[in-house]
């Protein structure tokens, strides 16, 4: 109750969830291709460090990361015959091409082989840290940014708490949730690992309220350690955002353009925490995940483990295939997924969801105009002002629209979803956004080219200077020399006057 | 190529229709009350209003090249109701016209239609008509239910409405605010002609002189709440407005109690209440955060508590909203929320490891 006094704004959406959560999650087996996007992850693309024709096993390394950019290796999520790499369909909107590895699996499944490991709970910080990186690990909720440079980063500041978020607030989706439920063992001890390479003093898992089966089985598990706590958290979205997670639970917030650390934070998705544990327990690296399949145009609605790379397709098949022809597939949640225009796209890092929605499920509404009532700003998680955003953004003025905090927009949704008027606020702040970035490219781009400038000016300047006082000098030492002869010659003149004098007198005498 | 489609790809089915119906039916039992107590000629009225509102938007829609099927939003529709309740219920046929007629064309659509316009629409309409006409403007019938023996027949409801009939002059009084100014013109302490006038039962359930819109407080309220359940609007404006009032209003009196008018008499009177949950809560016209709303339902009620004290005019909720409507950008710009991470002066908060 005191939290919930504490977070602002946000909505509390249909939930939806109950559709996907009656089975058991359900191993899918291996579909006829793999496509691996060579960036599935907040960052640079991983270098492909396979050719085509190569024949590679399961948990193999395909891509690794690129020193010290933020980047995430790949893996061979099975065994088989890398058949291309080249450029497929992106899991984007736009439905641009990426590079990605392509991999024929020959359905033997063969494993690389493992070296046994010691106990992981005796690694040193950095080392966990190091293993974390090998194997791909990035942020499953939906953000994935590599694990591996937040734990680094993590052991240089002072991180007080590692908050487990198993918020999971997007509508529809359940994949964290049964994942608590089925696995939680496997979540602490990799959250264990997690706090001990960034030497946290403890752990909260923060678990949203209407997720009773997944506290009780994380409380069960956390039982044995004194150190980590389960507790639950009001449902309202985004509580899921790491920003209203850590009020939520910290009661602070995190400073404007400051980190999670700044207040002692670090927060990690559940599945990121499991992703963890596998690595390091298991060997197994990142090559597959928990995917919701949901939706009113999907048969049999279901959480299942799905290799990176499968088809989007494959796996609707899977799932019993469509009822009707969905008015929208999207990839993640309800709330912040991405549009998918075709489904022959791969499950990606980040795809914790693929949801065939019918027309009644979605918005398709016109946008009709602004009548100021005030419901984003009453929906705003970050205390902004989205009507005003919306209006300086349509008119192209940026800086206006960065004024009522368009920088600090979370791009949660929550205003677009309360809009009477239907209008896709959301969009005009992406647009806005990119166009800000574009703006600040563009001045760092016109500094350098500024400064350059300037130097060579300098540099100009200096040298003209220099030739000048050259210029000068030879100028003077000339003159002296002019002068030198002048004065001799004037000498020279004066004693042969004389002389001629001295002669002439001389002779007159 | 299809149009991108950005998150997010569900929504909680408002709309704005939704909305302006809602309001619409909130104000539906004052409506269906106040037509019983005045008759023929107020439903004539009404319907004029709703149907000039509903004219003049589709005639400024296709003036200026829009889809027509923007009418169906019901804003015009809520902006001719609103006006038939703030008229004199026995007001001439023109009045209703040219009322709504500047309300709709004027009032809205020379600024740009929905959602751009600064004025409150119907505010607008009632004081234009008040400064130009104020003598239909003024003319109070006396409660005369349809049911009533004295109630005009729908003919002559209709003679009424069109002018073939005069009103007669014994059927008509002053509102009591009205009353109470005329006598304090002439000297006569508040505490005097308020009883002649007003006992607070009348007004609160309403079987008094006024427009639709004033004669009963109750099922305003009732309707204000019924909005605010519904959060169509916010409980910010009316609490403040209602509250500042009240204080104000409380003050005065305990000062001076034979120049100015008790609390209770301020809040059940006019069109406070309508004003309140209504009209000052219109949308458009407000400030979008809460903390201006407050601001703004407070300025209302100090600017309608200094005309209705001191100036000429007996009712002032109209020349009170349409002074904050023209304040309200302003108070937008400052009455801003606190974003996150930022202290109140706008600052990031410290990097906290106080």
């Amino acid at each position: 109750m005191f939290n919930k006094l504490k977070i602002r704004g946000g909505v509390h959406a249909e939930e939806r969830k109950e559709q996907s959560t009656c089975q058991p999650v359900r191993k899918l087996g291996i579909p006829p291709l793999l496509n691996l996007p060579l960036r599935q992850h907040a960052g640079k693309p991983a270098q492909p460090v396979v050719k085509v024709g190569q024949q590679v096993k399961k948990g193999e390394l395909l891509a690794t990361s690129t020193g010290d950019d933020v980047c995430a290796s790949l893996h061979a999520p099975t065994s088989g015959t890398v058949t291309a790499v080249g450029e497929i369909t992106a899991p984007h909107p736009s439905s641009l091409t990426t590079q990605a590895i392509t991999i024929e699996p020959d359905g033997l499944d063969e494993s690389v082989p493992v070296e046994p490991l010691a106990d992981p709970m005796t690694l040193e910080p950095g080392e966990i840290a190091d293993r974390v990186d090998q194997a791909g690990i990035v942020g499953l909720g939906g953000a994935t940014f590599p694990a591996a440079l937040k734990l680094k980063s993590g052991a240089r500041q002072k991180i007080d708490t590692l908050i487990l978020n198993g918020s999971e607030c997007e509508p529809y989706l359940t994949c964290d949730d049964m994942l608590m439920r089925e696995r939680a063992e496997g979540i602490i001890s990799g959250a264990r690992l997690i706090q001990r390479a960034v030497g946290a003093r403890r752990i909260v898992a923060g678990i949203e309220d209407n997720k009773p089966e997944a506290i009780a089985a994380m409380q069960a598990a956390a039982a044995n350690y004194d150190d980590v706590t389960i507790q639950a958290i009001p449902t309202r979205y985004p509580m899921g955002s790491a920003k209203q997670l850590i009020q939520a639970i910290m009661g602070k917030e995190v400073p404007a353009g400051g980190r999670s650390s700044d207040v002692g934070a670090l927060v990690h998705n559940v599945a990121t925490a499991f992703a963890v544990h596998q690595a390091l327990y298991e060997h197994q690296p990142l090559i597959s995940r928990l995917v919701t399949v949901s939706g009113a145009c999907i048969e049999a609605p279901q959480n299942v483990e799905v290799l990176l790379g499968t088809p989007v397709s494959w796996l609707l098949e899977q799932c019993g295939g469509l009822t009707e022809d969905p008015a929208r597939i999207v990839m993640g949640g309800p709330m912040m997924g991405q549009i998918l225009r075709t489904a022959d796209v791969p499950i990606t890092k980040g795809a914790s969801g693929i949801l065939a929605l019918a027309t009644p499920e979605i918005s398709k509404n016109e946008a009709s105009p602004c009548i100021r009532c005030g419901s984003c700003v009453s929906a705003c998680p970050m205390g902004l002002v989205p009507l005003e955003m919306a209006r300086h953004a349509k008119g192209d003025d940026f800086d206006g629209a960065k004024e009522f905090g368009l920088r600090d927009c979370i791009l949660c949704g929550s205003c677009a979803y309360v809009c009477p008027s239907h209008i896709p606020l959301v969009h005009y702040f992406q647009f806005a956004k990119g166009e800000l970035s574009a703006k600040r490219v563009q001045e760092r781009k016109g500094e350098l080219t500024k400064s350059l400038s300037e130097a060579r000016k300098a540099r100009l300047e200096r040298e003209a200077e220099e030739k000048a006082r050259l210029k000068a000098e030879k100028a003077a030492k000339a003159k002296a020399a002019k002068e030198a002869k002048a004065r001799a010659k004037a000498e020279k003149e004066a004693k042969a006057k004389q002389e001629a004098e001295q002669a002439s007198e001389e002779s007159g005498s | 190529m299809t149009q991108l489609i950005s998150s997010p790809h569900a929504h909680n089915r408002t709309s704005v229709q939704r909305t302006m119906l809602l309001v619409c039916g909130a104000l539906l039992p004052a409506t269906l009350f106040g037509l019983y107590l005045f008759g023929w000629p107020a439903i004539n009225l009404f319907v004029l209003c709703l149907g000039t509102a509903i004219g003049c938007e589709l005639l400024s829609l296709k003036l200026a090249g829009r889809s027509l099927q923007a009418c169906k939003d019901g804003s015009a529709l809520l902006t001719g109701w609103l006006i038939a309740m703030t008229l004199p219920p026995w007001a001439p046929w023109w009045i209703a016209v040219v009322g709504t007629a500047f309300a709709i064309m004027i009032g809205k659509h020379l600024y740009g239609g929905l959602g751009q316009n600064v004025f409150n629409p119907a505010m607008l309409a009632r004081v234009g008509l008040l400064i130009s006409f104020p003598v239909p403007m003024t003319t109070w019938i006396d409660v005369t239910p349809i049911t009533s023996a004295d109630a005009p027949s729908f003919i002559e409801g209709l003679m009424i409405t069109f002018e073939a009939m005069p009103i007669p002059d014994a059927a008509t009084g002053a509102t009591a605010l009205g009353h109470v100014k005329t006598a304090l013109t002439m000297d006569v302490p508040v505490t005097q002609s308020i009883p002649e006038i007003y006992n607070a039962g009348d007004y609160l359930f309403g079987s008094t002189r006024g427009s639709m819109g004033e004669t009963s407080a109750l099922l305003i309220l009732l309707g204000g709440l019924f909005l605010i359940f519904k959060r169509v609007i916010t409980w910010h404006i009316p609490v403040a407005m209602l509250g500042t009032l009240a204080v104000l209003a409380t003050v005065f009196n305990v000062i001076h109690p034979e120049r100015f008018e008790p609390a209770v008499f301020h809040l059940l009177t006019g069109g406070m209440m309508l004003g309140a949950f209504f009209i000052a809560t219109d949308m458009v016209t407000s400030p979008t955060t809460k903390s201006g709303q407050l601001m703004f339902g407070a300025g209302i009620a100090v600017v309608a508590f200094i005309i209705r004290s001191w100036g000429s005019f007996p009712e002032a909720i109209g020349f009170a909203v349409l002074f904050m409507n023209a304040l309200t950008p302003i108070i937008d710009r400052y009455f801003r929320p606190r974003i996150y991470g930022y202290g109140y002066t706008g600052k990031p908060l410290n990097s906290g490891k106080e």
